[in-house]
């Protein structure tokens, strides 16, 4: 097991290598002057020319490229055209309040999503499984910059229980982990219902009902257990849109994350900021689908087995 | 061959049949035909220049009323006009973004999954890659890069759904790539390139189908998440995103102006959710049962 772990952790370089070419190239698409857009329209030419190489704009994209991974490679993300200070830093600094937003996000997806599964599931066709997946349906169709809003409207314009920014104190916490974590919770519980549907019906689970064994335990001991491992790859696969809804939910709450910074270093062409944002979220996401794998050993022994 | 057209012509039917018999997918189908007639009739519903793009600060942030259904914006311009064109984005973004998915995706995933080895190995590397970047953000990024319009947003979105189709498209060819069908087809001859597209991809469209259609409503999303912050349809172009951007400088007084345009995503979305679960229904009833 430990020498699996260690071998995904290996595999992450290539991992980071690629998606950070990827970025760089797609970047290096992008029309104009790069040291124009930092210098303004009315800088000189000689200006314009001397900051495209200073920055080494003038090489070719693999030399660029090249250099950026050897910055990469002690972790140097480059330096923001827009503030000159280094993008790590920039990028580190909101990284708390991000991973804050998306780990609550995530609890409140969690927490509330599979026990109202299981009992959809449990209770197939009552009143409870039918309001539950409707809202199921609505929560999956919903956006959550259109739900964000709504619960500004709702609960900070007019009751004004909730402040409708920032991100000090646990009040302002509430309104964009609701708005983050529906989606989830939604595709949590659909996944949950479907999957304790499949396994109920099992043998194991007739057998285990027909030996007297209780109803909570052959729910939660015998079928839940079960019916886990596609509700784990669910909760790894929607941290990823967790993330890129985290950009979306920190722009309607003006929450300081790095979502907002990459909203605006996009709308600034500030390349190298951008570049940071992306490669960090694509590493984070990259380490969740790597927990979850190791997660799914730990559900079931049938796949520890194959790592010994 | 008069026996297999007849017996493809049930297995259809069949589909159909299961399918119609499945009311929410009935009432998505329902609410998308309302929708498309919409787009295609938006200029007889509502003239573009005068009620569309035309300013008129006399009318503007009015209510809801008999005139202007959904009221109208802080330009004065009515906002369910801009809904009924905007459902022609929508449709269109929604639509080509996923068949550059499904191209793409589809020729690679085939690819890989008949040829297998290292022609696999290859290209589901570099869709792991893509893969590792969520698909917002590799969005975002390839707008940041080419510049915010309408190409551009439908170019990124279908990028960013490439490797999704690549796999499912390998996993449905590679599941029946041993059949005797393909065999047969190569028996008599029929180059790889042949045997793929004629024979091999036909009989495993189901998994793409139901895809493709919840990847519209992950498109439709995408969009309208991208021109929210401001980086896909720009003014005055009637996009749903847009509008709703648009409308949050005035949460408190016109709270129509974000209602609509959120309502309209919503139910478009729903619509193609519950049809998309009912063709996974229909095209595999295991899976209902």
């Amino acid at each position: 097991m430990h020498k699996y772990v260690i071998k995904r952790l290996i595999m992450l370089i290539p991992v980071v290598i690629g998606v950070s070419f990827l970025v760089f190239f797609i970047m290096s698409l992008a029309p104009g002057d790069t040291a124009r857009t930092i210098l303004g329209e009315d800088a000189p030419i000689e200006a314009i020319e001397a900051l495209n190489e200073e920055l080494g704009l003038n090489d070719p994209v693999l030399i660029r490229y090249g250099r950026y991974m050897v910055g990469l490679a002690h972790g140097d993300l480059g330096t923001s055209y827009k503030s000159g200070r280094s993008v790590f830093t920039e990028v580190m600094s909101r990284f708390p309040d991000t991973l804050k937003l998306a780990f609550w996000g995530m609890i409140f997806a969690v927490v509330l999503s599979i026990p109202i599964g299981i009992i959809s599931a449990t209770k197939q066709y009552s009143l409870i499984d039918s309001v539950s997946m409707v809202f199921a349906l609505l929560g999956v169709a919903t956006p959550n910059f259109w739900l964000g809003l709504m619960l500004i409207i709702g609960f900070s314009l007019h009751l004004r229980w909730f402040p409708s920014g920032g991100s000090e104190g646990w009040k302002a916490l509430v309104l964009p982990v609701i708005t983050l974590g529906t989606g989830c919770m939604a595709n949590i519980t659909r996944t949950t219902r479907s999957s304790m549907l499949e396994v109920i019906r099992q043998d194991y689970i007739r057998t285990a009902k027909a030996k007297g064994v209780g109803y909570r335990s052959v729910i939660y001991k015998h079928a839940l257990k079960n019916a886990l491992i596609p509700v784990v790859t669910v909760i790894g696969l929607q941290f990823g849109s967790l993330l890129g809804g985290a950009v979306l939910t920190e722009a309607v709450f003006s929450w300081p994350g790095v979502g907002t910074y990459l909203v605006n270093s996009i709308k600034a062409k500030d390349t190298p900021a951008v570049l940071g944002c992306v490669i960090i979220f694509s590493i984070c996401f990259s380490i969740v689908n790597l927990c979850v794998d190791i997660l799914y050993a730990y559900i079931d022994p049938r796949i520890k087995s194959k790592y010994k | 061959m008069e026996n297999k057209k007849a017996k493809k012509r049930s297995m259809t039917m069949e589909v159909c049949q299961r399918l119609a018999r499945n009311k929410m997918a009935m009432l998505g189908l329902a609410i998308l035909v309302v929708l498309v007639l919409c787009a295609v009739f938006a200029d007889v519903i509502a003239d573009y220049e005068t009620k569309v793009v035309a300013q008129n600060i006399a009318n503007r942030l009015k209510g809801p009323s008999a005139e202007h259904w959904f009221g109208t914006d802080e330009f004065g311009r009515d906002i369910f006009a801009r809904i009924i064109h905007g459902s022609r984005v929508s449709l269109v973004v929604g639509l080509i973004s996923v068949s550059v998915s499904l191209i793409l995706g589809g020729i690679l995933g085939a690819f890989a999954g008949f040829y297998g080895g290292r022609v696999d190995n290859v290209i589901m590397r570099v869709m792991d890659i893509f893969l590792a970047v969520p698909s917002t953000l590799l969005a975002m990024t390839i707008v940041a890069a080419l510049g915010s319009s309408l190409v551009n947003v439908m170019l990124a979105i279908g990028v960013s759904g490439i490797p999704t189709y690549a796999r499912i498209v390998r996993a449905a060819v590679m599941s029946v790539k041993d059949q005797e069908f393909v065999e047969a087809s190569r028996a008599i001859g029929a180059t790889n390139v042949t045997t793929i597209f004629r024979e091999i991809i036909p009989n495993c469209l189901a998994p793409i189908i139901v895809q493709a259609t919840l990847s519209v409503a992950g498109a439709i999303l995408s969009t309208a998440s991208l021109s929210f912050i401001g980086l896909g349809v720009q003014p005055p172009d009637p996009e749903w995103g847009a509008m709703l951007s648009g409308g949050r400088n005035f949460l408190r007084d016109a709270v129509h102006l974000t209602l609509f345009p959120g309502l309209a995503i919503v139910i478009t979305i729903l619509a193609l959710n519950l049809l998309g679960d009912g063709l996974r229904d229909a095209l595999d009833p295991r899976l209902k049962q």
